[in-house]
């Protein structure tokens, strides 16, 4: 029998750019057991919903995460517009989308970036962080802001986004899309990156469901489920389909992000298609006085927001359940059996996001 | 849009664990489990999710008492387990994969098991 050595992989390693620690326990090069600890950097975000007012919570909900910031800030507003029974302007519904959709290409952007850079292939990292930039601009040029957007408030948007501004961002966007088909290219079809990711971190679509596996984790799985067939914001008047593959390995995971990235634009294209002209928010009266679970699709996966309030001004609890807390489990399993070369690259391809998790 | 229903349906510690296997056993994906302190009581909020039909079991526990875990059939509730132990000081007995209260390091023991004391303020923002 082989001797059983533990190796800490993290907090702090080469390609892991989020504080999660690993006890990977081998037998020879074999991983037969990875036990993970987080804590490192737990903010306590959600206890200050006790000492801020509901409407200036946004600011705080939206720095749970500085990738997927603005989605954190729209399904909290989302959650307290639904207690409070407000009616939001269609104009901000769309235009929340469309950020939305701005937010999931620059995380995947991002991602797909790191996830080259894990496997070493750095001129794919470049090509992946230089197309992001056109999406940042974009954010920058309509919310003020690249990273914490602060365009959400309960009652709708705090800016509005000329038409002609959005006919200028659509016609990028299909430029842009012509670079991403080539980037997907090199990502689906490059000897090196199939190599490192095919066949590799293997979980199939009835344990990744049993393991309550999100987003293109999920999908990656064959798990056919994406938030935003819920239909929240604009979602419910924009066809699109979920992207799914079925082999659940690591390469599978990155083809479902790479492809999502279109259906972004799709979205987006859609969205600005469809936007009516109006107000972008309501002003608002009262406090929120019940519960409501808000769900909404992350670049990551589903996130889940609680709220519950009494009738004052200070919520009772905001509880925030992200997509990578749900993917814990599933990394844990992925991990089992895996080379322990191949640890990097399997915990990169749930895209994890530990400062989101822990809040 | 219309608002997503999200039935709430009361349970009792003693009858957690036949209620969530029946609602494993009918395909329902774990979504979450959440705690909200209210005064002496803690309420557990399990969430559950199937085809986008949201339902949540409600346990009301009293400060001290002890649940049973439900990861012999949700392995993947351990995460959330061990996060109701380590933030709300919660005892959850029985978790397959027990951290033993080093999961979410803390400086101070069980942050959310206390409320911070807040001003009550009824009027209206805006106003």
């Amino acid at each position: 029998m082989s001797r059983r050595i533990i190796i800490p992989f993290g907090p702090q390693h080469p390609v892991l750019p989020e504080p999660i620690h690993l006890d990977l326990v081998l037998e020879d090069e074999i991983v037969v057991e990875a036990i993970p600890s987080i804590g490192y950097v737990h903010r306590g975000l959600e206890k200050l919903v006790e000492k801020r007012e509901f409407p200036e919570y946004v600011y705080v909900a939206e720095r749970i995460c500085g990738i997927c910031s603005f989605i954190h800030g729209s399904t909290y507003v989302t959650a307290i517009e639904t207690v409070m029974g407000i009616d939001v302007p269609e104009r901000a519904l769309y235009l929340r989308t469309i950020w939305s959709e701005y937010s999931r290409m620059h995380s995947h952007l991002l991602w797909l970036g790191l996830f080259a850079d894990s496997l070493g292939f750095e001129n794919l990292f470049m090509q992946s962080w230089r197309l992001r930039e056109q999406i940042l601009d974009d954010l920058e040029a309509t919310t003020g802001g690249r990273v914490i957007q602060g365009a959400c408030k309960i009652g709708g948007v705090r800016r509005d986004i000329e038409n002609k501004k959005l006919d200028e961002m659509v016609t990028g966007l299909k430029d842009l899309g012509s670079d991403i088909r080539e980037l997907n290219k090199v990502f689906f079809n490059d000897s090196s990156v199939r190599h490192r990711t095919k066949g590799i971190g293997i979980i199939l679509e009835k344990e990744a469901y049993e393991l309550g596996a999100v987003g293109p984790t999920g999908r990656g799985s064959g798990i056919a489920e994406d938030a935003r067939m819920l239909g929240y914001a604009a979602y419910d008047k924009i066809d699109f389909r979920p992207v799914v593959e079925k082999s659940g390995d690591c390469y599978a995971r990155c083809v479902v992000r790479g492809k999502e990235l279109l259906t972004s634009i799709d979205i987006i294209t859609k969205a600005v298609d469809k936007i009516p002209d109006g107000p972008v928010e309501v002003k608002i009266t009262g406090t929120p006085n019940g519960e409501c679970w808000a769900r909404a699709e992350q670049p990551r996966g589903e996130v889940m927001h609680y709220v519950k309030g009494n009738g004052t001004r200070h919520l009772l609890r905001h509880r925030v359940r992200t997509p990578t807390f749900a993917n814990i489990p599933f990394l844990v399993k992925a991990l089992k059996g895996c080379e322990l070369a191949d640890v990097p690259v399997i915990v990169l391809s749930i895209d994890p996001c530990i400062g989101c998790a822990e809040r | 849009m219309k608002a997503e229903e999200q039935p709430v349906i009361p349970t009792e510690t003693p009858d957690l664990i036949s209620c969530v296997s029946k609602l494993h056993s009918e395909g329902y994906r774990l979504v979450a489990i959440s705690i909200t302190k209210l005064g002496e009581i803690f309420q557990v909020d399990y969430s559950f999710d199937r085809n986008f039909l949201f339902r949540t079991l409600r346990l009301l526990v009293p400060t001290g008492a002890a649940i049973p875990s439900i990861t012999g059939i949700y392995w993947a509730a351990f995460p959330y387990e061990n996060e109701m132990h380590d933030l709300f000081g919660i005892t959850v007995t029985g978790i397959a994969l027990d951290f033993n209260g080093t999961f979410f390091r803390t400086a101070i023991k069980y942050p959310f098991s206390v409320n911070t004391d807040r001003k009550e303020d009824n009027s209206c923002p805006g106003e």
